[in-house]
Parts: C-alpha cells; sequence; structure tokens
C-alpha cells in the first residue's frame, strides 16, 4: 500500500505517495525527476547514487523513501543555484575530476560533505571520504586535487 | 615549434559542467511518452538444449505488450568479426552460459516486465558443461559450437625470421609461463538503451555503446532494415573500456520490440547482468620463450597463447591475433614466433578490454625480461635501452614505429623515480619495478572488409558567423573525444574553444568506427581537422574575392583575421556586416577584421559554409595473414616505475608510487592525457592486485558484484606521477596518436617486478593476492632450506 511521504529535496517540499518497498533512489529519479543521481549497482557497493540526507552522505539505492520521510535531502541538482557552480563543482571541471561523470554525482556530494564538515582536510582524510565512491575512470588523483582545490577556494 | 593557442592547453572538458551540476543525461535517464520498459530472460544453466518455451502466461499479465523468443527474432546470425558471426538475438535450439539470453518482454512498468519475464516457462535439457579450456579441447569434450567440434574457435599461427635456428644461437634462454584472470569491465553505467520507431523515418536507437556505426550495421543486418532507416545515437555514455564496443542482444531486442509495438521501449542491465554478459577481458595462457647474446641483444620469442573464448567469439578473433603480435616491440627483436588458440567454454564471452589482446603478453614477457636482466647482471633499463626500438623503426612483423619515444619514456621514469638511488638499495619488503609497452593508434582496418573511410566530420558555419557547429560521429564514452576534437576544430579553423559547439556519436552525422583500438584522436581527428581546414578555406577565399589580398596573406587566429600586410582596409566590409546585424548586440569593433564578420560574409556570397573531413589510414605495411590486426598508423608507447611495499609477514602488496612516461605524439589536451594514464594505471592496478571474475561449478558468476568483484578504490590507488612525451607523429593530426588504452602496458609488469624486488619472488599468475604470495614466500623458504 502506499504511502504519503514528505520529502525536503534541495529545500524545495514534496509530498509523493509511494510503495514502501521502493528506495530513496528510485523515488528521486523517476517520481520526482532528479535523474542527476545515477544508480550503478543498485546495492550499496559503488556511491553513484550518493545523495546527502540530513547532512549525512548515504546510499539513495540502500534507504527506503519512506525511511526518510520529512528528511532534508540534497541531490546534484541542489548543489549549486543559478549558474554559478559550487566550487567543488567548479574545482571538478577545472582539474579534470570528470571523465565520463557516471561517479561525478555522488563523489561531489561526498566531498561537499567533507568540506562542509572538514574546511581543510589532509589527503589521507579526503580519500577516506571518498573511498565509498567507485571510480572506473579517472584513477582518483584528479579528483583528490580537485577536492584540495575546492577547500582552498571555499576559503576564500 | 608552432604557436597553438587551444590544443596542447588544459582547456577543461566541453561537458564538465553538464555532468558536475547533473545535467547530463545517460540511456537510462531518458524517457519518452508512451514508453514501455523491456526485461529479459536470461539462461540459468550453462550449457543446455533447449525443449519448450512457453509464453503464454506472460503474454496474458496485464501490462505485457510484447513478448519475443528466437522465433519472433529469427536466426540471423551477428558478432564482430564477420567471420565469426556465432551469436543470434535468442538462442535458438541451445543455451552456452548462464546469461545467454533466451526471450524479452516489453511492459508498462519494469515491475511487470520483469514478473512476466518470468512466468515464461523454458524446458531445458542439461548437458555437459565445460568450464576449462584446456578440458574444452579434449577428446570427448562437450562441445558448444557444432561447427567448432574442438572447440577452438580460433587459431594464429605466425612466425617472422626462424625462431628455432635464433634461439640456438642464444647464451640464455628461458621459458615462463604466466596466466592472468578473466577481467570485467566495471564501468560505472550498466548498458541501457532506448528505442523508437517511425514507419517513415525509420528506428532510432540511443544506446549506451561504444561504437553506433557497428551497432547500426548490426541492426539493420540482423533486424532485415535498410540501413539508412536506422539511426544509432549516444547519450552520455558512462564509460566503456571495450566492453560496449559491439552490438548485444540488449539493443537488438529492444530494437526488435520497438518496432513490433509502435511504442519505445527502454531497456537497462542490472548490475548482475553486466557481469553476465562480460565481453570483457579474455583469459590468456601465455608460454613464452625468450633467448638473449651474453651481452643482453634480444635474440627471439616464442609465444603460445590459449585464451579461454567463452561461449562467443566476440571480438575474440582480433583478440587471439593481438596476444601474439603486440609482443616484439618496442623493442629490436628479429625473431618471432606465435601459436595461439581461443577456445570456446560455457561462459560469458570474452571480448575487448582496454589494452585489447595484449595486457596478459605484456605482463608476462616484461616480467620473463626482467629475470633476465637479472640473469645477465644488468640494469633492467640498461636492459631495455640496450634493445630500444626508436623512430622509424620497423618490428619483424612489419609494425612501422612512424614516431617513438620508448626511450624518452624510460629515461624520464628513471629519472622521475629516482631509481638509479633505489634499484637494488631498498630493504627487503620494499620493492621497485619497471616496464615498457606501446599500443596501437587505431586499428589499420574495419573489422568488416571495405574500403569505407574510419571517420568522417562535418564542419556548418552558422549562417550569423557566430558558431562553428561540429557535427562528428564519433563516439565520447568519458575518454574526452568531445573535447579533443572540439580542440582541433578551433585549433584548425582558428577561432576561440568557445565558438565551437560539439555534437557527436550520431550515425546520422557519418562514419566513424568509434571508440576502439585508441583511435578516435588520431583518427576522428584527422576528418576534423581536414573538415576545419575546409571551412576556413573557403571563408578566406570570400575574403580574399572581396578585399582582393590572396588567401596566403591571411590567416585566421584566435577568431580574428590576420593580415599579413599592414593597413588592410576592411572598413566597408564592417559596415556592410553591421548594417546586417542592426539591433544586434555585439557589433564588432577593433582594429582586427573578426571571424564572426568573416563567416557571415561568407555566407552572404556563399549560402551555408560546410566543411567535411574523411579519414582513412594510408598504406599499412605486413602481407602476411591476420597483418590487419595490428598494423596501424602509429603506435604510443610507455614506461613504467612503481614503487611496492609488501607485508613479508601476510604477503599484503601495496603500491605506494608509480611514475608512468607516455609518448602520446603530442598531447591535444594535457589534463585528459594525464587522466587517460591515471585511469589506465587504475585498471591495470585492479587487475595486477585483486580483480578476477569468478565462477562455480556450474559456469554461474560467483561474485557478480562491484563489492565482491572489487575494482581499486580512492584508498588502493597512490598518486602517479604523470610525464607526457611528445614525438611529434607524422601520421598523426598536429602530431597526435593515442594514450587511452596503450598506458596500461606496463602498468602489471611493473607490479610484478616490484613485487619481486620487494620480496625475491616471482609471481605467474594474477591477481597478486596476499594469500599468493604468502604461499610463495612460504615455498621459496622451504626451497631454501633444503639447499
Ligand atoms: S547505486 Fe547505490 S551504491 Fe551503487
Ligand atoms: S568519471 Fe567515470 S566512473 Fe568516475
Amino acid at each position: 500500500m502506499k504511502k504519503l511521504i514528505t520529502l525536503i529535496v534541495n529545500k524545495r517540499a514534496f509530498e509523493v505517495a509511494v510503495e514502501p518497498n521502493r528506495t530513496l533512489a528510485q523515488v528521486l529519479r523517476e517520481d520526482l525527476g532528479f535523474l542527476g543521481t545515477k544508480v550503478g549497482c543498485g546495492i550499496g557497493d559503488c556511491g553513484a547514487c550518493t545523495v546527502v540526507v540530513d547532512g549525512r552522505p548515504v546510499n539513495s539505492c540502500l534507504v527506503l523513501a519512506v525511511q526518510v520521510n520529512g528528511s532534508e535531502i540534497t541531490t546534484i541538482e541542489g548543489v549549486s543555484e543559478g549558474a554559478e557552480l559550487h566550487p567543488v563543482q567548479e574545482a571538478f571541471v577545472e582539474y579534470g575530476a570528470i571523465q565520463c561523470g557516471f561517479c561525478t554525482s555522488g563523489m561531489i556530494l561526498s566531498a561537499k560533505t567533507l568540506l562542509d564538515r572538514n574546511s581543510n582536510p589532509s589527503e589521507p582524510e579526503i580519500r577516506a571520504a571518498l573511498s565509498g565512491n567507485l571510480c572506473r575512470c579517472t584513477g582518483y588523483q584528479k579528483i583528490v586535487e580537485a577536492v584540495h582545490a575546492a577547500a582552498g577556494m571555499m576559503k576564500k | 615549434m608552432k604557436e597553438y593557442s587551444v590544443i596542447n592547453t588544459r582547456v577543461p572538458r566541453v561537458d564538465g559542467r553538464a555532468k558536475a551540476t547533473g545535467k547530463a543525461r545517460y540511456a537510462d535517464d531518458l524517457s519518452m511518452p508512451d514508453m514501455l520498459y523491456g526485461a529479459l530472460l536470461q539462461s540459468p544453466v550453462a550449457h543446455a538444449r533447449i525443449r519448450k518455451i512457453d509464453t503464454s502466461k506472460a503474454k496474458k499479465l496485464p501490462g505485457v505488450k510484447d513478448v519475443v523468443t528466437a522465433q519472433e527474432a529469427g536466426a540471423v546470425k551477428f558478432g564482430v568479426s564477420p567471420a565469426r558471426y556465432d551469436e543470434t538475438i535468442f538462442c535458438i535450439d541451445k543455451a552456452r552460459y548462464v546469461g545467454d539470453e533466451i526471450a524479452a518482454v516489453a511492459a508498462v512498468d519494469l515491475e511487470t516486465a520483469l514478473e512476466a519475464a518470468a512466468l515464461i516457462e523454458v524446458e531445458y535439457e542439461e548437458l555437459p558443461v565445460v568450464l576449462d579450456p584446456f578440458e574444452a579441447i579434449k577428446e570427448g569434450a562437450p562441445v558448444i559450437h557444432e561447427d567448432f567440434p574442438n572447440n577452438i574457435g580460433a587459431e594464429v599461427h605466425q612466425e617472422f625470421g626462424d625462431v628455432e635456428e635464433a634461439l640456438k644461437t642464444c647464451d640464455l634462454v628461458r621459458t615462463d609461463k604466466f596466466v592472468n584472470k578473466k577481467q570485467d569491465g566495471a564501468f560505472l553505467e550498466p548498458q541501457a538503451c532506448l528505442a523508437f520507431y517511425d514507419p517513415g523515418r525509420g528506428l532510432t536507437l540511443y544506446s549506451s555503446t561504444q561504437a553506433p556505426h557497428y551497432v547500426q550495421r548490426t541492426l539493420a543486418m540482423v533486424l532485415g532494415l535498410p540501413i539508412g532507416k536506422v539511426r544509432v545515437a549516444q547519450p552520455c555514455v558512462g564509460g566503456g573500456f571495450g566492453p560496449k564496443a559491439s552490438a548485444s542482444t540488449l539493443e537488438l531486442t529492444t530494437s526488435l520490440m520497438a518496432i513490433r509495438t509502435g511504442r519505445p521501449v527502454k531497456m537497462a542491465f542490472t548490475r548482475e547482468q553486466v557481469f553476465w554478459h562480460s565481453r570483457a577481458r579474455h583469459q590468456f595462457f601465455h608460454e613464452l620463450t625468450t633467448g638473449v647474446k651474453k651481452d643482453g641483444t634480444l635474440v627471439a620469442l616464442k609465444n603460445t597463447c590459449y585464451l579461454d573464448g567463452g561461449a562467443y567469439s566476440s571480438f575474440g578473433i582480433a583478440t587471439v591475433y593481438y596476444a601474439g603480435s603486440l609482443l616484439g616491440a618496442p623493442y629490436r627483436l628479429p625473431n618471432m614466433k606465435y601459436d595461439g588458440y581461443r577456445i570456446y567454454t560455457n561462459k560469458p564471452a570474452n571480448g575487448a578490454q582496454r589494452g585489447h589482446g595484449g595486457v596478459a603478453a605484456r605482463a608476462a614477457w616484461e616480467q620473463q625480461l626482467d629475470i633476465i636482466a637479472a640473469d645477465l647482471g644488468m640494469d633492467p633499463i640498461e636492459f631495455r635501452l640496450k634493445n630500444i626500438m626508436q623512430r622509424g623503426d620497423i618490428t619483424c612483423n612489419d609494425f612501422n614505429m612512424s614516431s617513438l619515444g620508448m626511450k624518452e619514456c624510460l629515461e624520464a621514469v628513471r629519472s622521475g623515480s629516482g631509481w638509479d638511488k633505489k634499484k637494488g638499495k631498498l630493504p627487503r619488503g620494499k620493492g621497485i619495478g619497471v616496464a615498457c609497452g606501446f599500443f596501437v593508434s587505431g586499428a589499420g582496418f574495419p573489422i568488416y572488409r571495405s574500403e569505407t573511410f574510419h571517420s568522417t566530420a562535418v564542419i556548418k558555419l552558422s549562417e550569423d558567423g557566430g558558431t562553428v557547429n561540429l557535427y562528428t560521429p564519433a563516439a565520447e564514452i568519458g575518454q574526452g573525444s568531445d573535447t579533443v576534437l572540439t580542440q582541433i576544430a578551433a585549433e584548425a579553423l582558428g577561432v576561440r574553444y568557445g565558438d565551437v559547439k560539439v555534437s557527436s556519436g550520431d550515425t546520422d552525422f557519418g562514419v566513424d568506427l568509434g571508440a576502439y583500438s585508441s583511435r578516435q584522436t588520431l583518427m576522428s581527428g584527422h576528418a576534423v581537422k581536414q573538415a576545419a581546414e575546409e571551412a576556413r578555406r573557403q571563408v578566406l577565399e570570400v575574403l580574399s574575392e572581396q578585399l582582393n589580398i590572396p588567401v596566403e596573406e591571411m590567416d585566421i587566429k584566435d577568431g580574428l583575421v590576420l593580415f599579413k600586410k599592414e593597413g588592410v582596409d576592411f572598413s566597408a566590409l564592417r559596415t556592410r556586416y553591421i548594417k546586417e546585424h542592426r539591433g544586434w548586440t555585439d557589433p564588432p569593433s577593433g582594429k582586427h577584421f573578426t571571424f564572426v564578420e568573416a563567416a557571415r560574409l561568407a555566407y552572404l556570397a556563399r549560402g551555408t559554409i560546410v566543411g567535411t573531413g574523411a579519414y582513412k589510414p594510408g598504406e599499412l605495411g605486413g602481407k602476411y595473414k591476420g597483418a590487419a590486426v595490428g598494423t596501424s598508423p602509429a603506435y604510443g608507447c610507455s614506461a613504467q616505475v612503481v614503487e611496492v611495499t609488501v607485508d613479508m609477514e601476510t604477503g599484503q602488496v601495496t603500491v605506494d608510487k608509480m611514475t608512468d612516461a607516455h609518448d602520446c605524439g603530442f598531447a591535444i589536451n594535457r589534463t585528459n592525457v594525464e587522466g587517460q594514464m591515471q585511469g589506465s594505471l587504475s585498471m591495470g592496478l585492479g587487475e595486477a592486485l585483486f580483480e578476477e571474475v569468478k565462477f562455480d561449478g556450474g559456469g554461474r558468476v560467483a561474485n557478480p558484484t562491484l563489492g565482491e568483484y572489487r575494482i581499486p578504490t580512492c584508498l588502493d590507488m597512490p598518486n602517479v606521477e604523470t610525464i607526457i612525451i611528445e614525438s611529434n607523429e607524422p601520421n598523426g593530426p598536429f602530431g597526435a596518436k593515442e594514450v587511452g588504452e596503450g598506458a596500461i602496458m606496463p602498468t602489471i609488469p611493473a607490479i610484478l617486478n616490484a613485487v619481486y624486488d620487494a620480496t625475491g619472488v616471482r609471481i605467474n599468475e594474477l591477481p597478486v593476492t596476499s594469500e599468493r604470495v604468502f604461499d610463495r614466500l612460504k615455498e621459496e623458504k622451504e626451497r631454501r632450506k633444503e639447499v
């Protein structure tokens, strides 16, 4: 039976009727159209579906939508406002941290959550924070460099 | 060197912003009104005769719009090499691996489609299963394809020089065996596609493919459509690395059901299905015998390889050739013999993956060369330098190294890594290793026999003069071809990077063979460059007529027209342009005549300005059988030094540092070149240390998840010192050649050689797990005790 829930996605409240077995990833993508959330595995292995729920990065493919009723959710679409990119996004573009882009939404959200908590992370801290996000294209180095650079940009 | 404005820079990717903001759309993000969802039924058994398929229950399920089996899909065979078309859309009488496609359903939603697929009843008569290639070639083994009673789907026998005679003249000859494991592409985006059909306009398929052109041809052939009525286009593609380079049942069935229902159909793989479908790196069993002179001169190589092919040929014909032809170079080797056998087994078909066919061979040989260098008492870098090929050298199998910065690469990693201070001087448990490699810069021939151009391109200047539209059928799969081709177009035309608007990956734009064999920068790049030069010429011709200045006395750069002579008066033309554009907000000003003005005037004089380009390689070497696999207009090469720590108690290997030098001819985009190098190293590190597709006794993939299969995370990858070497390839656009695949070549052997340096043991079987190292260390200890 469907249940009516409220999700506050990128600061906007959405009321949705969802089946209890539907994941947050499915509801974000299919019901609400936040297609920037990617699904690379559906079982919590890859991190492509990472979104921020109440300040914490989560694999949205592992969370049922009904579990996060009332939560504040940030998807990749909510990271920047208007035409201006968030420093993490800007650094990802500038430093070559993006190739195919399928891991990018999740990477950026994991990186952003890290920087929101820790404005000056060391390389091991960055790597630890991104260790749940797989990337097959980049070898991670330019992603790590981009996060460093973003930290610098955010301090200014 | 010529001054460039747009190429050889670090301009950010053209699609970076869309990807960073979540706006980029991949195949599974697409939808259309009235769209149906597809689901496949795949064989749960590895080898079985199909007695009966009953779809009646599935058809009755409300919401189901189509159910197809071989009966509806027909029996037209397809595959990659026309010589080995051995697949049909669905199994006709036999299933040959777990995952072989039996039927498909299209329904109003995915849940219904999946439910209906599960309602299809199939009666299987199970047949004996053969999973081991060496079992498969034994007398009396189960036969997988009736046409190949010994299960050998392809074999290759080549000899250059006289290996047996040459070996007799050697001072040192050694034979080693080596085996890798079946790898998975593990691109982050599972395959997906969406098809729709209009009786007038024909079929359109959006697919996460690396090769729209081959998919188009296969769809037309198998579904019986005129090729002009099939359009294949790419949305953003989330990585490919090889397995997405051929047409698949997913694409064919989705298209078939779209035609039958008259409604759009979308179908996507789950991650598990990606593992089943595979078409990724083969397992190779190599035996190499190498002979050298006392002074370190390489004399001969004998290479025997058995490939576990899986149930179908896929790219395997090319693979079995590459496993031989990609050795020899980058060293001067006068005698080389190769015997290769690709064997069918009841496992998912293996195909192409980054470094196609050559990665295991390279690992085996570079490790053996390391052993030989040690036996001769030579430094491994000195030994390699002694035999290194240089620009202009031709291999015994007729590959022309028209540019080759191999020596420069080796010297760069030697100094970049501090080799001389470290080699032989590290404590036990720490090690340093080196290796080299080379790769084709595009296959010299298309997969099907044809005189076709390999790449075409169209540049159309917008009629207002302000935008350069680049239409390229080349495939952007994440590697950055859209960016590189945009840069080439801008540089060749003389405009700024931002003036070019690229559209790509669409068969409506022309022919491009696609993103495989590391070919697009060179081949598509040539076509784009030619198209841009053609458009440029037309603009300058009009200008020449109107200003009465010879074309040779004008140039276009950074969006401005430059006159060789001082004081050219273009005010009349500018006035004309401004009159045309009354009310527009950007009237040209300044002391230079702009490209925008010139392009507008060219349009006024001649109509729409279009430049086209087309490329195919010139005459290539090699008249022997199989020369088509490996001959290329150019070859990239690289050297790597890897430093590792090995825990001598547990055998755990940690890669601490990698130094990589790659000769890409000329770096169109320096950031992208580094990205390809680092990504290659990461894939190589994964294959070296832990990646392995495992099977249970019934032929089921035992670890079909990214978690259990395990690819490198950012905790596994060290930082890489990336050194770009530019040898200026005469056959490449602006001197450019490949980087995407070749960069993986030295990674595995450099790791193996470093592990040996740290431990004193050689590992001849991948992956180098702690267990394997532990066992070898124990063996070695015992052996020492006995001595
Ligand atoms: S899709 Fe959620 S972790 Fe992979
Ligand atoms: S950019 Fe392709 S997976 Fe990360």
